[in-house]
């Protein structure tokens, strides 16, 4: 397992022009780390659906590459996006999974069968074009360059340490987020999208 | 006979209506009486087609398409639509965009008693959520499809077409 901050960290180098959204725990940690927030787009807003939504962004704009970092949880929720995605062969889209094994918002509870499910060989056995497992850092960021140059759709399973939140949701410390709206509006802007 | 030829709703006029509004994208997951419906939308140059492995997906497949520019409608059954609540709540009414979605009425008729529950749910459910609806039954009923896009986009909201025609020509014969 490793840290998704240790994560994003060896990815953003290799970010390039992407649009990157996130998703679950595991995923706030991107907001300090990235350095392009205009193309920084959040899509959540439904359970286990921004998988779905990062799928619609990426066939709309065929030319941009379209980086979604799911979490385990989400995409047990909504695993026939598997098919839709392979079906869709968006050849922009990379489709990282942090799985860190448990519902770290909620306490810490397993997901289902934690540990035991092949991700990467669902998405595989899906018809993703192509595959990876990362299990710790030292492999992913010698890998990372080969994932973001390997034609799409993509599927990167990675071991994430989970970061269990036990506070009363009303004790917790939140930091500051952008909205859904706002970044969909400075996206836009940036990519110059007009609304149909 | 005659009159009943006459009533069909034509998967044509449809088609022809999606043209009409600048529809890119149908986000669907095909029923058992919308076959040809599914056909006829795949031959069209200008549409894609995005089939979907269930029926919440497909708003927020919408979404993502309606940020990028792009003009979706969701063609769904009226069970999916129940299905997919938690989905048109997050990723359509709190979006604030407007969307069509064509929702099969499963259950409807107008000449008997309704037994089915999809279809005895169907208003009311679009109801709780205050989603506005238009029915089709017949041809002449197409181009409320045209008044639902421009009440969506006067509302920035979702808004529901129910196909509720009893006899309609969406299966090839």
């Amino acid at each position: 397992m490793f840290d998704s901050a240790d994560m994003f960290r060896a990815f953003n180098p290799h970010r390039g022009k992407s649009i990157v959204l996130v998703t679950g725990t595991c995923g706030r940690d991107w907001r300090g780390i990235s350095e392009d927030e205009k193309r920084d787009l959040t899509l959540q807003g439904a359970m286990g659906q921004t998988n779905s939504a990062a799928l619609g962004f990426a066939l709309s704009q065929p030319d941009e590459k379209v980086v979604l970092f799911d979490s385990e949880g989400c995409l047990q929720m909504n695993m026939g996006i598997l098919g839709t995605i392979a079906g869709m062969k968006p050849k922009n889209f990379v489709h990282f999974l942090m799985d860190n094994g448990v519902y770290a918002t909620t306490g810490g509870q397993p997901t289902p069968n934690s540990g035991n499910i092949n991700f990467a060989g669902m998405a595989n056995e899906a018809g993703y074009a192509s595959t990876f497992s990362f299990d710790n850092l030292e492999d992913f960021a010698d890998s990372i360059e080969q994932v973001m140059q390997a034609e799409g759709p993509v599927f990167v399973a990675m071991k994430m340490i989970p970061k269990v939140e036990n506070e009363p949701i009303g004790r917790r410390v939140r930091s500051p987020q952008r909205s859904r709206g706002e970044t969909i509006k400075v996206m836009q802007e940036e990519l110059g999208i007009k609304m149909a | 006979m005659v009159q009943q030829q006459a009533a069909l709703l034509k998967p044509e006029s449809l088609v022809s209506e999606f043209k009409k509004n600048n529809v890119t994208h149908i986000v669907t997951i095909p029923d058992s009486e919308t076959n040809y419906l599914y056909e006829l939308m795949k031959e069209q140059p200008w549409l894609e087609v995005v089939p979907t492995s269930r029926e919440g997906e497909t708003f927020a497949i919408a979404l993502g398409l309606i940020v990028g520019g792009k003009v979706p409608v969701c063609v769904i059954q009226n069970t999916g639509m129940m299905e997919s609540g938690d989905s048109i709540r997050g990723m359509s009414l709190d979006a604030n965009f407007p969307l069509v979605m064509l929702i099969g009425y499963r259950g409807w008729n107008r000449h008997g008693i309704i037994t089915d529950s999809a279809a005895k749910y169907t208003e009311t459910f679009l109801h709780a959520m205050g989603i506005n609806y238009y029915l089709l039954e017949t041809d002449d009923d197409a181009s409320r499809i045209s008044v639902a896009f421009e009440d969506a986009r006067k509302n920035s909201c979702p808004v529901a077409v129910l196909v509720g025609d009893e006899y309609h020509g969406f299966n090839r014969e």
